[in-house]
């Protein structure tokens, strides 16, 4: 008796925790690898409302930095004067030889990303997000 | 007549390889105000009983900052000293016009990579000089931390170099030093690198570190060596530079080639740190570079030995697509596409003759 019960309570258990799983929203994970100046990634489709966990290794030994946004967060990061940036969704420095992680929700428009330490955009350091 | 600048043509100090500098851009340091400027370098690269002599000249435009270079060298140095006083000035007095009076007056996740390891540091006058031995990696985050600022090709210029050789000379220049040391604008500081080697080759590649693809860049390159050398790229002839079309870049030029008088040879090793040039049968070369950045993907290999086979290792070319032509003419994309243009010109042209000759049918 005592068996089934446990038995029972097991069953129970991981039935709620797999209605838990399925209720929380999917994250995606990309990777990405800085290498010679370049993003491993120059297109990345995405869907409206997904959230995805940006992993970005840098293998070079200049820091870097990956910024998601549209044209204007582009160009407002590309004149700015912030010389390192605080951990903000989609907006972070990657030192050399170091991994940093960011988590960014889509909404319904198509973005762009980046690297805009000086001249580093210029050279190629950029990429486009399709939200279809 | 030429102008002085093209007497101070190599320029190391293109390297863009700026120091930490007063004003923050988003996420970098940049030197916003320009009030430091390397401006430019003089280079000569001897090459007698197996050892270089790398003489370079630093100037600067004034400013209170700091600033620096990365020079890739061949082999490990013995010596860095200051070099001699005229050296640079006088192989240019003998290679190109002067105006009269001019020599006188011249004066985390990933793997750590290995540390660089520092195996020589000295200091000449304004300069705070670090030979560092090291692959790209380690030695682009060296410079990092010491504050010099790499552009975004460096990761990839400095591998090119550390496959070949992994010693660098990092060079910071100390404005406010300078200043108090009575250096005024237009100044320069001689730097004499002694390297054994077996191998010699001059850095060009690093010249167009930082530059835009389509920048333009000029230098001058003087060798001494025992006998005509043979380089690699081989450099175009003069004549045939000039009859390219307007707007292509050849690349490398040979300005002048020829047994150096005894009177320069006297001169020179008059000159500080230079009394181990020969006396007499000592060749001089005179190379000019004319490149667009984008194009300069090599340096300058030298066989001094008078075999004429430079290697194309040497030169960071690949050997397989050098393979069977030591010291041959080399160009970049563009110029063979002009050549082939002029011929495709030449041969259009000697056909409307021959069609302007015929009676009309």
């Amino acid at each position: 008796m005592v068996r089934r019960l446990v038995a029972l309570s097991l069953v129970a258990l991981a039935a709620a925790a797999c209605s838990r799983a399925a209720a929380a929203p999917a994250v995606r994970t990309v990777q990405i690898r800085i290498h010679y100046s370049a993003f491993s990634l120059g297109h990345l489709d995405a869907s409206p409302g997904e959230t995805v966990r940006f992993v970005v290794t840098n293998a070079d030994p200049i820091d870097h930095e990956f910024i998601v946004g549209d044209e204007a967060v582009q160009v407002a990061h590309e004149l700015g004067t912030e010389a390192y940036h605080p951990p903000r969704p989609g907006e972070i420095t990657i030192r050399a030889g170091e991994t940093v992680a960011t988590t960014y929700t889509f909404g319904t428009r198509d973005l762009l990303f980046g690297c805009h330490l000086p001249g580093h955009y210029a050279y190629g350091m950029r990429g486009t997000i399709s939200v279809t | 007549m030429r102008p002085l600048r093209l007497a101070f043509a190599i320029f190391v100090g293109l390297l863009a390889l700026l120091f930490a500098a007063p004003a923050w851009a988003c996420g970098g340091l940049v030197n916003s105000n320009g009030s430091v400027t390397l401006v430019r370098t003089t280079t000569m690269a001897a090459y007698h009983q197996g050892i270089e002599h790398y003489v370079t000249s630093f100037e600067f435009a004034g400013g209170k900052g700091e600033f620096g270079s990365i020079i890739p060298l061949p082999g490990v140095p013995t010596k860095v000293i200051r070099g001699g006083d005229w050296t640079l000035q006088r192989l240019v007095q003998e290679t190109q016009p002067q105006p009269e009076g001019l020599f006188l007056a011249a004066g985390g996740a990933l793997p750590a990579a290995a540390d660089a390891r520092v195996i020589l540091k000295t200091e000449i006058d304004a300069l705070d000089i670090v030979v560092l031995e090291g692959g790209g990696t380690a030695v682009g985050r060296w410079a990092s931390e010491h504050g010099f600022f790499l552009p975004p090709d460096a990761p990839e210029v400095l591998d090119f170099y550390a496959d070949r050789s992994p010693i660098f000379m990092a060079v910071r220049f100390d404005a406010t030093r300078a200043s108090e040391q009575g250096l005024s604008d237009g100044d320069g500081t001689p730097v004499h690198v002694v390297i054994p080697t077996t191998n010699p080759w001059v850095p060009l590649r690093i010249l167009g570190l930082g530059a835009a693809a389509d920048a333009p860049v000029e230098a001058d390159v003087y060798l001494l060596t025992d006998v005509r050398p043979a380089t690699l790229p081989a450099p175009l002839s003069p004549g045939v530079a000039s009859a390219l079309p307007q707007g292509v870049r050849p690349g490398l030029v040979l300005q002048a080639s020829q047994q150096a008088s005894s009177s320069l040879l006297a001169d020179l090793r008059s000159d500080k740190g230079m009394s181990w040039l020969p006396t007499s049968n000592v060749w001089l070369s005179y190379l000019r570079v004319d490149a667009r950045a984008g194009d300069l993907d090599y340096d300058l290999a030298i066989d001094a030995s008078g075999a004429g086979r430079p290697a194309p290792v040497a030169a960071g070319l690949d050997p397989e697509t050098t393979a069977g032509s030591p010291g041959t003419p080399w160009f970049g994309a563009a110029l063979w596409a002009s050549l082939a243009l002029l011929l495709l010109l030449g041969v259009a042209g000697a056909l409307e003759r021959r069609r302007a000759g015929r009676p009309a049918v």
